[in-house]
């Protein structure tokens, strides 16, 4: 259980890391566009550069594959080590896939016999882990999302279908249909509604070896949507974040919620 | 070869009084490359419509049967790298059952190619009068990758003949049509 709280721990750390403004977090594919019945293995870091395995890994243990009807895909071969975890995936079904990490979870502070304290958790943990002489008591719920999207043969959006939780991005242009000088329109939801005035910000990868994060930033329109010229091929991080004081879950105080996701996009 | 190919163009022109059919005739030059490992290229061949989408596949040439990786000795379906026919991939192939009926083929060797067509045939038969484009894709494993594309009207009022030069990995791509 220990164990359990302390990986939970981790894994709401990292997630955390992502709102804030010091680390990446990213899952980075080998390959998004291929033909059928092929295997892809991915990577899934916290770092600064992009993308580099420089820092922490992602752990897996929150890991949500959706297969192009719908249905689970289990990760093969994963594996944490010192910088990174990977795994496998077989895209064994025709069309698009959605890999995500998705991390949900409660911070609370609070003063018991004038000590600060603090816990991280699950909702449904919070009445017997804050004692009920616990003064000061501040709860912020969290959710964060990493994503990335990978195609066998023709694309579909079956799997691209949000939950309705947290801050989540629905494509209007197709993630694994991404080409240099096209632009490209994503829509923003938070909890389900559009996400308008959400600040958005778009990273190539490969930043170890220039002066300047060349970064792209946009801000979402009134329905929850941008549109980003891609000005090369490349890999791409895309990070947003809210907090606000918008909870959803009860006795919950404040929100936070990030989204990541990483696009490949195509030379013509 | 040019002469060859101005030859057969002014043939069609003197069939062309005759002949109802609109002929479209490719000549695709796989260039000799001096490389250390060289695979021949897979290649898209088809004809693309003003917004890029595809009227009519006319050649697809990839590795037909699974072949031993040269590394790994591992057996694998040649048309896994069809994707790096990307735009071809994009446009066509991933939306294609493959083999494709008499599209998908070999890959060829160095040397100059000929692919003929008129509009009595399927890939043809359903190209409706308007503005298109010639498309060639060339990728190579271990290598490059190379597109060319010709406009061209159909269906041709007169003969035309049309050609375009590849960098690398695509040599002399001509268009003839004829009436």
């Amino acid at each position: 259980m220990k164990k359990t709280l302390s990986l939970l721990a981790a894994v709401l750390a990292v997630s955390a890391a992502g709102t804030a403004q010091a680390h990446k977090s990213w899952l980075l594919p080998s390959a998004t566009v291929l033909t059928q019945d092929q295997w892809i293995t991915v990577d899934a870091a916290v770092s600064n550069d992009l993308f580099y395995f420089n820092h922490v890994p992602v752990r897996l243990d929150n890991l949500v594959i959706t297969a192009p009807d719908g249905s689970a895909a289990m990760a093969e071969n994963p594996f944490t080590g010192k910088f990174r975890s990977s795994f496998d995936l077989h895209l064994d079904k025709n069309g698009t896939y959605k890999i995500a990490v998705v991390n949900a979870g409660l911070f609370a502070s609070y003063d018991l016999n004038g000590e600060k304290k603090r816990w991280r958790g699950k909702p449904e943990d919070l009445a017997k882990e804050i004692p009920a002489d616990a003064k000061n008591v501040e709860i912020t719920q969290s959710n964060g999302r990493i994503e990335t999207f990978a195609t066998a043969g023709a694309p579909n959006d079956t799997a691209l279908k949000i939950s309705g939780k947290g801050l989540e991005m629905t494509p209007v242009t197709h993630p694994n249909d991404l080409f240099a000088g096209e632009a490209a329109k994503f829509r923003f939801t938070l909890e389900g509604k559009p996400a308008a005035d959400l600040k958005i910000e778009i990273v190539p990868g490969g930043s170890r070896w220039r002066n300047a994060q060349n970064e792209i930033n946009l801000t979402t329109d009134k329905n929850g949507e941008i549109s980003v010229t891609w000005p090369a091929a490349g890999m791409y991080w895309l990070e947003t974040s809210v907090q606000d004081k918008n909870a959803t879950i009860p006795k919950a105080t404040a929100r936070r919620a990030s989204y990541v996701a990483t696009f490949e996009v195509l030379a013509q | 070869m040019r002469m060859k190919l101005r030859l057969s163009c002014a043939l069609s022109a003197l069939l062309a009084g005759t002949a109802s059919a609109a002929d479209l005739n490719v000549g695709l030059e796989v260039p000799s490359l001096d490389v250390a490992e060289y695979h021949r290229p897979y290649v898209a061949v088809w004809v693309e419509r003003e917004d890029n989408s595809v009227a009519a596949n006319l050649a697809v040439w990839y590795q037909q049967k699974a072949g031993k990786d040269a590394a790994s000795g591992k057996q694998e379906q040649g048309s896994k790298w069809l994707a790096d026919l990307r735009q071809w991939w994009r446009r066509a192939g991933r939306t294609a059952t493959l083999p494709i009926d008499g599209v998908s083929g070999a890959t060829r060797p160095a040397g100059v190619h000929k692919l003929s067509f008129n509009d009595k045939q399927p890939q043809l038969a359903g190209l409706k009068p308007g503005k298109y484009s010639l498309v060639v894709e060339a990728a190579r494993e271990v290598g490059g990758r190379e597109l060319l594309r010709i406009p061209f009207q159909w269906p041709p009022a007169v003969p035309v003949h049309a050609d375009a030069k590849g960098e690398v990995e695509l040599g002399t791509v001509s268009l003839d049509l004829a009436p």
